[in-house]
């Protein structure tokens, strides 16, 4: 029940990040604008940003490539997109993930 | 979806309360559930990637961002560098300039300190509620957009706390794949963003390139790098071949 000087480092750090481009736009907005292609740029992060780290979660094992016949958490994706796709719900989707992994650790 | 039930509280309303506090909170209900589900969630990955209590406290008040949660939770656990946490964090939640941005026409005649306190609390979901009121009513009520981020805030710490709770009774989380908590809400979030945009063949092909770096990257150099690397360069991909188009 303490915070660690490390943790509570990052934590603060990534607050401050998160902050301003949180409020800087509303605050100076009325005074300058993003450049158009600033816009596309910032735009295409989002999905940049997800697909690299679903990308890792799956295919990197402690820096490691993960051997592609014993990876079930590349298994338990799949069912992981379909939900997504069909149901549009977070929730759903995180449910079926882990319900998917913990059958196939008990299957294999 | 979510919006519809918005929309439809909104015309249910009466016109002198519109632009209250208390109509903001209104407003908010049709999205706590999906808030207090991802919140919970985050506080079961928070607690089983070795937060403490106090820590998931801090970082759902001071940070308050899901995805941003959920990758400091990955990351720490990972044993990442806190520059490498802390820079993967800015890349994704650059995003919120675009929010801020949008949301700035609407709130030009207040003062510097009164936008960021509007500012301070926005994210995906009451930015997704105002737009849609804006939309609407051509005007957004200060009082009311802080009734709308206010609510949506203090259910969001709720959430996490209980989801941490009931995280710390789960002795070993790999037998109950809720390991897989992680990659699945990325995936989720991947999916969602995809499907709300509908722009599909370029933020594929931005997708695709960004994971073929990132794994490349992360056995070649290191894991923290790759996201990062992969997140700037795909971008910078996809806004180069949205303007030859």
């Amino acid at each position: 029940m303490e915070v660690r000087p490390d943790i509570f480092l990052i934590i603060l750090g990534a607050a401050l990040v998160t902050f301003i481009p949180r409020v800087l736009p509303l605050i100076l907005l009325s005074r300058i604008t993003i450049p158009a292609w600033g816009m596309r740029w910032l735009n295409y992060m989002p999905i940049a940003v997800m697909s690299a780290l679903v990308a890792q979660e799956l295919f990197i094992d402690g820096g490691q490539f993960s051997a592609l016949n014993t990876n079930v958490e590349l298994i338990a994706a799949l069912p992981a997109f379909w939900v997504a796709i069909k149901t549009r719900s977070l929730l759903g989707t995180v449910l079926t993930g882990v319900l998917a992994l913990m059958l196939l650790r008990l299957l294999f | 979806m979510k919006t519809d039930t918005v929309q439809a509280e909104l015309a249910a309303a009466p016109d002198d309360n519109e632009e209250s506090f208390l109509q903001g909170v209104k407003d908010c209900i049709p999205t706590l559930l999906g808030y207090l589900s991802i919140g919970f969630a985050a506080g079961v990955v928070e607690k089983t990637a070795g937060l403490s209590l106090a820590e998931i406290a801090l970082i759902s008040i001071i940070l308050y961002a899901g995805s941003a949660q959920f990758i400091a939770a990955g990351m720490i656990a990972a044993g990442s560098t806190a520059t490498s946490i802390i820079i993967t964090i800015l890349l994704v939640n650059l995003r919120h300039l675009l929010l801020s941005a949008a949301l700035s026409p609407y709130f030009r005649h207040l003062t510097p300190l009164r936008n960021l306190l509007i500012g301070t609390l926005l994210t995906d979901e009451t930015f997704g509620v105002a737009i849609q009121r804006s939309a609407r009513k051509k005007a957004i009520s200060e009082k009311w957009m802080h009734g709308l981020n206010i609510t949506a805030y203090l259910n969001w710490i709720i959430a996490n706390l209980a989801g941490a709770v009931l995280g710390q009774w789960i002795s070993s989380p790999e037998e109950w794949g809720l390991d897989f908590a992680l990659p699945a809400m990325f995936i989720g979030l991947l999916v969602l963003t995809l499907i709300s945009r509908s722009r599909y063949a370029l933020d594929i092909t931005v997708g695709l390139i960004a994971m073929i770096i990132a794994v490349g990257l992360s056995i070649l150099w290191s894991p923290s790098i790759g996201v990062i690397a992969a997140a700037v360069i795909a971008s910078t991909i996809g806004a180069v071949l949205e303007k030859w188009k």
